[in-house]
């Protein structure tokens, strides 16, 4: 047991480097990802019909795809296609393709959840539909759907373990390459595991205290 | 492109397997687990919760690295296909405790006090009066959690399990890389959910029609 501790501190340095690299793909996931969402939750509520039918496929596929199928296609595929990008990006960049698939349909809900009668009122009031869009709806839309949103940010960050494959330095990289290297696989996947538990389990009591504290706030 | 297509279709048992095997092992091993959740003694109630609360917190794949590579080293050594059902089982049985358990929570409260009132035994009222209604209301949510494990048992690939993406990945590296072997691969995962669509839809209009007879 003591062994085992005095291991967790040789290794929690690198371990916690990759913990900064996880938290940080998950940042640009999310900074890709919520523009792509807002997007596609606008075009899939547009009025054009091929626009909105193609909003709708687009989010399908992005979901109906694995996130893993959807990382190793933009690994592999983009070099093929003549662009050169680095691991983390085309990481970053899939992670960011599938985030904004799913947030795209928290957005809708978000924006659906806003009375229809604001807009009626906005009209009254000679607003333009541009005008309703951006001042009324999206910013209160964007707000009913920040607790779903923090709760999916909670899914990317796990989601993260999965650029181990494209070779990203991240946690669980760092810990399967001490667990070759010293084969005490279980020891420093467990260490591994509690740090992915400190991130998300604080995390998601942040989630549902924001839930409380929305609903008593807009209920 | 025909080959490529039949190829990939190679991986589907592998896929199917791992899904199938995992939800089976998950939705059983879920049955005492949300039984204890719910129970009023601290000793069964808190072991299941940091159960739930430790493997929804954590990555399936590392999961499935604990499991395969973890005890493979020396304690239990398992096939990469057994690892990733035990592994995905485990997960799963997590995640559908609390899909059951938000069944529960839907079953009006008279229930269990009306089975109680006409002297059923608390076991007899779980399974003649509870359990059927619980795991009638719980069928949508449990066919949106088979997609979703469906698509993560993507990660069995990294331990060697030869599924439908480990096909994809394959033929993308012999190939020089490109995007065509990842969108047939996308496009058959998408195509296996359909089943599980049409089905959870059909028997969730047959456990609604006969809970209204």
């Amino acid at each position: 047991m003591s062994e085992t501790l005095s291991n967790w501190i040789d290794w929690l340095p690198q371990l916690v480097q990759g913990l900064l690299v996880s938290l940080q793909l998950t940042g640009l996931a999310l900074l890709i990802g919520l523009p792509l969402g807002l997007l596609l939750a606008l075009l899939s509520a547009s009025k054009t019909t091929w626009l909105r039918r193609a909003a709708i496929v687009a989010v399908e596929i992005g979901r109906g795809a694995p996130a893993l199928v959807v990382l190793q296609m933009v690994y592999y595929g983009l070099p093929a296609s003549g662009l050169t990008v680095s691991a983390f990006a085309s990481g970053a960049i899939a992670l960011g393709l599938t985030t904004g698939a799913y947030t795209s349909e928290i957005l809708r809900a978000g924006l659906n959840a806003v009375p229809k009668r604001e807009v009626e009122a906005g009209f009254a009031l000679g607003m333009t539909y541009p005008d309703i869009m951006r001042f009324v709806v999206i910013p209160q839309g964007i707000l009913f759907a920040v607790p779903a949103l923090m709760g999916f940010a909670i899914l990317i960050f796990q989601a993260t373990a999965l650029t181990f494959t494209i070779a990203i330095p991240e946690l669980l990289a760092r810990a399967y390459r001490v667990g070759a290297a010293t084969y005490l696989y279980l020891d420093v996947l467990i260490l591994a595991g509690l740090l992915y538990l400190a991130v998300t389990i604080p995390f998601g009591w942040l989630v549902s205290y924001t839930e409380r504290r929305m609903s008593s706030h807009l209920g | 492109m025909i080959e490529l297509g039949l190829s990939l279709l190679r991986g589907v048992p592998a896929t199917l397997i791992v899904t199938g095997g995992a939800f089976l092992l998950g939705a059983l091993a879920g049955v005492p687990l949300v039984l204890m959740r719910r129970s009023h003694l601290r000793l069964l109630q808190y072991p299941a919760r940091f159960y739930i609360a430790v493997v929804r917190g954590i990555p399936p794949i590392v999961w499935l690295f604990v499991i395969f590579f973890g005890l493979g080293s020396g304690i239990l050594v398992l096939t990469s296909l057994q690892a990733a059902v035990i592994a995905m089982g485990l997960v799963s049985a997590a995640y559908l405790a609390e899909i059951y358990r938000g069944g529960f929570l839907a079953l009006p409260g008279g229930q269990g006090e009306a089975a109680k009132a006409l002297g059923m035994s608390r076991l007899d009222s779980l399974r003649y009066i509870l359990a059927p209604q619980v795991l009638r209301v719980s069928v949508p949510a449990m066919a949106t959690f088979l997609v979703s494990l469906l698509k993560d048992t993507t990660v069995a690939s990294t331990i060697g399990v030869r599924d439908v993406m480990m096909y994809a990945s394959q033929k993308a590296q012999s190939g020089g890389g490109s995007f065509t072997p990842f969108i047939l691969a996308a496009l058959l995962y998408i195509l296996l959910t359909i089943p599980v669509a049409v089905l959870s839809r059909r028997m969730d209009e047959r456990l609604r029609t006969r809970s209204q007879a």
